[in-house]
């Protein structure tokens, strides 16, 4: 969160590089802790509200190095326990520290397969970063050791090298594996699998690659050609794709086994079911959820309106309902389609508010108002059904809640207009219904999601998931977290199998 | 990618193709859909109703009418051509049983839609009407293949140029108004504005009246919600929970409001259906 040039940081940065690594006696502890954390270099906000390229440019190699040597290499670091898939963080700090960028990016791909994405679009304050040493000592969590933005810089590097060396695959099988979803779970659980030798085919319902990644996350955030890279490394490991191709549909989840011989199965389908609020209105035209918006936007590229033929709304005044993410997607989105205004509604406070704090940052640098202790009350129309004003409520906090956030309650009477002619849902997502509804043999739970064992098994034998589908709208990494252990249960039963043919097959 | 086998002219702006999809064929069942594109990178979604399917050449048969961009390109494709996107079979399956006498209306190219469905009713048992309309004779369709089918069959053009001279509503009034031909469920596919007055036509009667329902949809597995429609106190997914649904609980108004969501900005030449204006002037001619 800069809004320094970029020749302005290159001027700071060269001064600290000079005294961090050509300097006689070694860097101290405590001269480490006076290292200033490293601004991330943004486009400029004016230029970016209206183009989809990457709000965030990334460190330079010598912004990394000095970033990098903020770790103290803690005895015991908080942050690999606060990583979902548990890369070895200090351990590649410290190799980018030393100027060894193919070391640490071999260091993290020996946990993590997706490092540019994960680089991008982890909540990394929540995780590895919530807990670093250098954010206590600093008593700010923003002031941690800035792990994502460096896992992001090696992953680039690499991929700027040319050659991204794809994993090594072992001998072929024979054993074939189904993966149900292209998002970030399937991909984990496809490289992992495939790794073991086995035959790995992802089946996609749209006709792009990348589930939540290329339907949801906007470009300025995660560009697609990071996605497409990611995926080529899968290719290049021979992991075949299967497109418009809807598993319950095209053919029955239980078929791929009984017809078309596959030894096991991953649903990785996501939470793809938009909620909306139950209020007067809902259904008027300029109504959206933030999935039909950002999947037109993204998925079906209508912010290139020269090329695109889906048509998006076009809008004037924006009013985006929710506090995550998707929310300041959506509603960041909206600036860069042309609407004049857009709010973020939302009926707690800014520090209630689920979204990343570098998204929140960017959205109000990009002009994005932010209406707080407010929410919709009713949307209405005009004469041709089309939405035209919001009626809307205050709120004050009250007690905490059960999440231990304090309640919003209503304040009576407090109604007033809001002018808007579109409104963006994103409230969240319930579990997409698909696959369990034309397999019944599934079990799942009051919320419809999949219910699995802690090895990710299914009710079904030789069927696992992971991801949204199973825990409910959550993030990229823990998806990846919930694919890699998934991937690991699926070999562990292919190796027992394997064994146990082996043994059948000498007596 | 799906190759064209087969393509034919069936009237002034409507064609019918039939595309190699031998996954579809096996799983698909009449009512479900199809959402295609004509171009992968750059294309728009569209659902079509899966009108046949052969098991012989593994091809369903999709008819549709020129209206925009994605159906114009679709007309341009020839025997040969690749669909680079088609997906399906999506939806729910009309639910098909005996259900003693039943009328299946179809308007326009909705006709294409009721075939498969017209087929499975009369395979159950029922005793089947069909009526079918049109603008004029010449945008008539499948009446030969409805006629196989039907027990009944009703051919009706605004112009009077072929069969009766009126609006699909009149001959169905008509049989609900006979006690001795009065259905026992009537099924409407057409103009959303047709599906509107046939429902009310029925009402009256309390004839259980189904109609499908073709709204704008982009992923077609409920991820979107761009299809959702009020029917009764409920907000239903058209292509997930439909897209058939019953017709006295609709809320046309709001869905015919959405289908025209984007209508002033859609780059191709605004369609104007002359259907639905046949049904604004009659309606207004008679109130």
């Amino acid at each position: 969160m800069s809004n320094l040039s970029q020749a302005e940081i290159n001027d700071q940065v060269k001064v600290l590089f000079d005294e961090i690594f050509n300097r006689t006696e070694p860097l101290k502890k405590k001269d480490q802790l006076r290292i200033p954390p490293q601004m991330m270099p943004t486009q400029d906000e004016n230029v970016r509200r209206h183009n989809l390229e990457e709000v965030a440019l990334g460190y330079s190699s010598e912004q990394a190095r000095v970033e990098a040597m903020r770790c103290i290499q803690c005895a015991k670091p908080s942050c690999i326990d606060d990583c979902p898939v548990e890369i070895n963080i200090p351990g590649f700090l410290k190799q980018i520290g030393e100027d060894d960028f193919q070391g640490a990016i071999d260091t993290i791909k020996e946990t993590s397969l997706l490092p540019s994405i994960c680089g991008r679009v982890c909540p990394q304050e929540s995780q590895c970063q919530l807990h670093c040493a250098i954010g206590v000592a600093n008593k700010d969590v923003d002031k941690a050791v800035a792990i994502g933005r460096l896992e992001r810089f090696v992953a680039d590097w690499e991929r700027e090298q040319g050659a991204i060396q794809p994993p090594e695959v072992k001998p072929e099988t024979g054993k074939k594996v189904a993966i149900v979803g292209s998002g970030p779970a399937g991909l984990v659980v496809a490289a992992d699998v495939r790794r073991e030798g086995h035959d790995v085919t992802i089946f996609e319902a749209f006709h792009k690659l990348g589930g939540v990644m290329r339907y949801g996350i906007p470009e300025f955030r995660l560009p697609n050609d990071i996605i497409d890279q990611e995926i080529s490394t899968l290719e290049a490991m021979g992991v075949k794709f299967e497109k418009n191709f809807v598993v319950g549909r095209t053919r029955k989840l239980m078929d791929l086994i009984k017809k078309d011989g596959f030894d096991s199965i991953f649903i990785g389908t996501g939470a793809g079911l938009p909620m909306f609020m139950g209020i007067d209105g809902e259904s008027l035209v300029g109504v959206f959820s933030a999935n039909e918006y950002l999947t037109r936007a993204n998925l079906m590229r209508a912010f290139d309106s020269k090329n695109s033929d889906t048509p998006i709304y076009h809008s004037k005044n924006v009013a985006v309902l929710g506090g995550g993410n998707v929310a300041m997607d959506s509603a960041r989105m909206a600036l860069r389609l042309g609407a004049e205004n857009v709010y973020v509604v939302y009926r707690r406070t800014e520090k209630e508010m689920p979204a990343r704090v570098e998204e929140v940052e960017h959205a109000k640098e990009e002009g994005v108002q932010f209406l707080f202790l407010q929410n919709a009350k009713n949307i209405i129309g005009d004469d041709k059904g089309r939405v035209k004003e919001m009626e809307c409520l205050r709120y004050e906090l009250g007690e905490p809640d059960e999440s231990g956030r304090r309640r919003p309650v209503v304040i009576e009477g407090s109604e007033f207009i809001l002018e808007v002619d579109t409104v963006i849902v994103a409230i969240g997502n319930g579990s997409n219904p698909l696959v369990s509804q034309t397999t019944p043999e599934l079990d799942v739970n009051k919320w419809g999601n999949l219910i699995v064992d802690e090895k990710m098994k299914t009710s079904v034998d030789k069927v696992y998931a992971g991801g949204d589908i199973v825990l409910g709208a959550a993030t990229v990494i823990l998806a990846m977290g919930e694919g890699r252990n998934a991937a690991a249960s699926i070999n562990e039963m292919l190796h027992d199998e394997i064994i146990s043919e082996t043994a059948d097959a000498i007596d | 990618m799906a190759k064209i086998l087969h393509k034919e002219k069936l009237s002034q702006d409507v064609f019918l193709m039939r595309v190699h999809a031998p996954l579809i064929v096996e799983e698909r069942k009449a009512g479900q859909f199809i959402i295609l594109q004509t171009n992968e990178e750059f294309g728009e979604r569209i659902p079509l109703t899966i009108a046949d399917a052969n098991k012989e050449e593994d091809s369903i048969t999709l008819i549709f009418q020129v209206v925009g961009k994605t159906t114009t390109e679709l007309s341009q494709l020839n025997i040969g051509d690749d669909l680079p996107v088609l997906v399906g079979p999506l939806g729910q399956p009309t639910h098909i049983k005996n259900y003693g006498k039943v009328v299946c209306v179809g308007g326009g190219i909705g006709v294409a839609p009721l075939h498969p469905i017209a087929q499975s009713l009369k395979a159950a048992g029922n005793d089947v009407t069909i009526i079918i309309g049109a603008r004029n004779k010449e945008l008539i369709i499948l009446e030969k293949e409805m006629k196989e089918i039907a027990d009944k069959l009703i051919v009706c053009t605004d112009d009077g140029s072929y069969g009766r001279k009126a609006l699909v509503t009149e001959p169905l009034k008509e049989l609900c108004e006979n006690e001795e031909a009065k259905p026992d469920m009537v099924i409407a596919i057409g103009p959303p504005i047709m599906m509107k007055f046939c429902s009310l036509t029925t009402k009256p009667y309390g004839v259980f009246t189904q109609v499908s329902l073709n709204t704008i949809m982009v992923d077609g597995t409920g991820m979107c919600g761009g299809c959702r429609v009020n029917v009764g106190s409920e907000v239903k997914f058209v292509c997930v929970d439909g897209p058939e649904f019953d017709g006295h609980l609709v809320d046309f108004d709001n869905m015919m409001a959405r289908l025209n969501s984007y209508k002033d900005i859609e780059k191709e030449a605004a369609h104007s259906c002359y259907v639905d204006k046949q049904f604004e002037k009659k309606l207004e001619e008679t109130s």
